[in-house]
């Protein structure tokens, strides 16, 4: 039986609940023992991607006190984290000290969600129902910092009952970015505008994605605008049955 | 734009005409389109395979550039060319400006170059009397409409061929109809006297030939050929990131270069200039002169991360592929590069205390170096300038503000600790309450509105840790136990509250 230690990430806790549980319900679906270590909060992206470089090892030591004792996989809802943890987090310890061998450990067996069932588990189809039209954009992190292209859609075909229609500009950002949509928020506000001008004109009745960072802002935006589009996790798809 | 004004990126992005995004867009997305094209002809096993030796060349040359730049010294000077060294845009300006007076230089014709706005020649020399006048369509049209360049290829992309009309008929006194066509030629007439009755061309180069002291210059309107060979001198300004070792390499970055930038197999014209004129030629300046730009690029050299600025060709793609370039246009990065190297450029020539706002202007989606054909890892090098602009590194001091330094130490604290954590996202979930409308936070206060004047944020509601610990009996007890210590957090915080609340009174 595979092992899955779940990695939360700060956004994905904080307000998408609903998806972490998805989460748990497809991961034990597919038999899997899923398991939460205790004691994790931040990975520290969010300071490394501001400039506080330094403040980032605090956290980092965390998630590394927290996770190196553990076994088996760890995955996250949200490619960004993970790609915080693999390229990045092992960065903040100097080489060749006891911290920077166990980030690498630990990098290299933390997974975002699609690729841990394309990549490692091996499955495509994972017994879902979702009679809806939707499409699907493509998170900047999973897609450039970890080479996620396929993945999330060959789950979603498997999906029984989705049609999946191509979005115009798939893989352009939506304009989250983290700090940027605060330090920016107006150059930010016009690229998730063109985002959703885009999912609009798809036709689609859900817009899914695979990061919670994007999921906040494109949600938000149809919000804006009293679109009756929806925004989706991956993984929300995936647990409708 | 003074030396010291302090660029705010943010104030600029409020001033972007209305109609810049649309221009912009529409010429990036046919660049795009017809580069896709042509790369898709070479296969994407062999565009890997160049760029990748596009990547070693350049940067072969950095980490040899004494050397080579020596090598192209030598061998300019042995094709009869004069070799001047700037070491900052002062210097370069005024080694122009001595050229021109002293050949009694009246009137100047220049090619296209990045690195005379870099120094402002123009103004220089039409300070000092020289009449200048660009001969590159684009810097043509922004020379009229008095601004700098808003792309690195396409300096007017900014502007409609209305615009442009309206522009012709103001300042030349034309009937200029918005017709590209009729437009072109209008410029043709007017630069065709310019070209023969100019004393002095300048212009820049796209590679500079250690092996042989060659330029290379890669145009699309032959402008670059009639400014250096024309007029009886020729003066380049080049920085000294531009020297390549050898043939084979410019043969490689050639096939690079214009695929990137317009989708042109190879671009209409590309000039090898060795020297000046010999005597067997039949045309050509008889004097050369080379003035070597250093202006902040050597020490762009001492980090081993930043220092792959410099591997870039100016093919401009990156710009042509940024979101964000894409919605706001060139002159809102304030300096003369732009888009995604504009970003990373410009802080280390100018420094951050000017251009600190710049490595923040980018949302780190990573299309830049997903096209740049030299492999510039241009997010690696956003990080690295955030953190020099934050905290400081070898190269320059911190210039965020002490309350930024302050806020991410207290937060990396609270983020560190899982009893602190946990208290603060039930803290968020119980502060917000008055702010919430169904399950969402329309309108946050300061500083937070910065991300409600946008879109609504939802409503925290973390609820998972203890859902999941709830399924088994030892988490229950988990649970139990996390409540008294964060009950206990809180009445410790909220006793240190009073505590310095009563204090504040006394005082
Ligand atoms: S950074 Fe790369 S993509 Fe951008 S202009 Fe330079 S060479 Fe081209």
């Amino acid at each position: 039986m595979m092992r899955v230690q779940l990695f939360l990430t700060c956004l994905g806790e904080n307000f998408f609940s609903p998806v972490l549980k998805d989460m748990v319900s497809v991961l034990e679906r597919l038999g899997m023992d899923v398991a939460m270590p205790e004691g994790q909060t931040c990975c520290g992206q969010p300071f490394y991607n501001s400039g506080a470089q330094s403040q980032a090892v605090a956290p980092a030591r965390n998630f590394l006190r927290v996770f190196g004792p553990t076994d088996g996989y760890i995955v996250a809802p949200s490619g960004s984290c993970v790609d915080f943890v693999r390229h990045h987090l092992p960065e903040l310890f100097p080489a060749e000290t006891r911290e920077h061998r166990l980030a690498q450990e630990v990098a290299a067996r933390t997974y975002e969600f699609s690729e841990f069932l394309v990549r490692v588990a091996n499955v495509r189809d994972v017994g879902a129902t979702f009679p809806h039209k939707v499409t699907y954009h493509a998170s900047c992190h999973a897609l450039r910092g970890l080479g996620l292209r396929e993945e999330s859609k060959q789950l979603l075909r498997a999906v029984k009952g989705v049609e999946l229609v191509p979005l115009n500009e798939e893989e352009t950002c939506c304009g989250f970015g983290g700090v940027f949509s605060v330090v920016y928020p107006e150059v930010s506000s016009s690229m998730m505008q063109a985002k959703i001008k885009n999912i609009q004109e798809s036709g689609a009745e859900f817009v899914v994605m695979g990061d919670p960072g994007c999921m906040m802002n494109i949600a938000g935006g149809l919000k804006k605008i009293g679109s009756p589009i929806r925004a989706l996790h991956l993984i929300s798809v995936l647990a409708a049955q | 734009m003074s030396e010291l004004d302090h660029i705010d990126f943010r104030a600029n992005v409020q001033h972007v005409p209305a109609h810049v995004p649309q221009s912009v867009r529409k010429a990036t997305s046919k660049f795009l389109g017809t580069r896709a094209n042509v790369v898709g002809i070479v296969g994407d096993e062999r565009w890997q395979q160049l760029r990748q030796a596009g990547h070693d060349i350049r940067l072969h040359t950095l980490d040899h550039l004494d050397y080579y730049l020596t090598r192209l010294e030598e061998n300019v000077a042995r094709a009869g060319g004069i070799v001047h060294w700037a070491r900052d845009a002062d210097e370069a300006r005024r080694i122009v400006l001595d050229i021109a007076h002293e050949h009694k230089v009246k009137r100047a014709v220049k090619a296209k170059s990045m690195a005379t706005e870099e120094i402002g020649l123009n103004h220089a020399l039409i300070d000092a009397g020289v009449q200048t006048l660009e001969t590159d369509l684009g810097e043509f049209i922004i020379q009229l409409a008095g601004v700098g360049p808003s792309h690195i290829i396409v300096p007017a992309v900014h502007l409609t061929k209305e615009g442009i009309a309206d522009l012709f008929t103001e300042k030349l006194g034309v009937n200029a109809p918005p017709d590209p066509l009729e437009l072109c030629a209008i410029a043709r007439t007017k630069l065709r006297e310019e070209f023969l009755a100019a004393d002095m061309g300048i212009s820049g180069a796209n590679f500079m030939v250690a092996e042989s002291g060659t330029l290379v210059i890669v145009t699309n309107e032959g402008n670059g050929r009639m400014c250096t060979t024309l007029p009886p001198l020729h003066v380049a300004v080049v920085g000294i990131d531009k020297v390549v070792p050898d043939f084979e390499s410019v043969n490689v970055l050639l096939k690079l270069l214009p695929r990137s930038a317009t989708g042109q197999k190879m671009s209409t014209y590309t000039s090898f200039i060795t020297g000046p004129r010999r005597a067997t030629d039949e045309g050509g300046p008889q004097e050369f002169h080379l003035v070597l730009l250093d202006n902040g690029r050597t020490r762009v050299l001492r980090d081993h991360v930043t220092r792959e600025t410099l591997l870039c060709i100016r093919c401009g793609v990156c710009l042509n592929v940024c979101p964000v370039y894409n919605h706001v246009g060139g002159h809102a990065y304030g300096a003369v590069y732009s888009g995604p190297i504009g970003a990373i450029l410009a802080p280390q020539l100018l420094g951050v205390a000017r251009a600190g706002d710049l490595p923040f202007a980018s949302s780190l989606c990573g299309a830049c170096a997903d096209y740049c054909p030299v492999k510039i890892p241009i997010p690696q090098i956003l990080l690295r300038l955030r953190h020099r602009v934050v905290e400081g590194d070898q190269i320059e001091a911190a210039t965020a503000s002490s309350a930024i330094r302050v806020g991410t130490r207290v937060g990396a604290f609270a983020l560190s600790h899982s009893l602190l954590y946990e208290f603060g996202a039930r803290m968020m979930k119980f502060v917000q309450a008055p702010l919430r409308r169904d399950g969402w936070l329309p309108n946050l206060p300061p500083p937070a509105n910065r991300w409600t004047m946008a879109r609504p944020l939802p409503a925290f509601g973390a609820d998972f840790r203890d859902w999941f610990r709830k399924r088994t009996p030892a988490g229950r007890q988990r649970v139990q136990k996390r409540k008294l210590g964060i009950g206990l957090l809180f009445a410790g915080i909220a006793a240190v509250g009073a505590f310095l609340l009563a204090r504040r009174k006394k005082d």
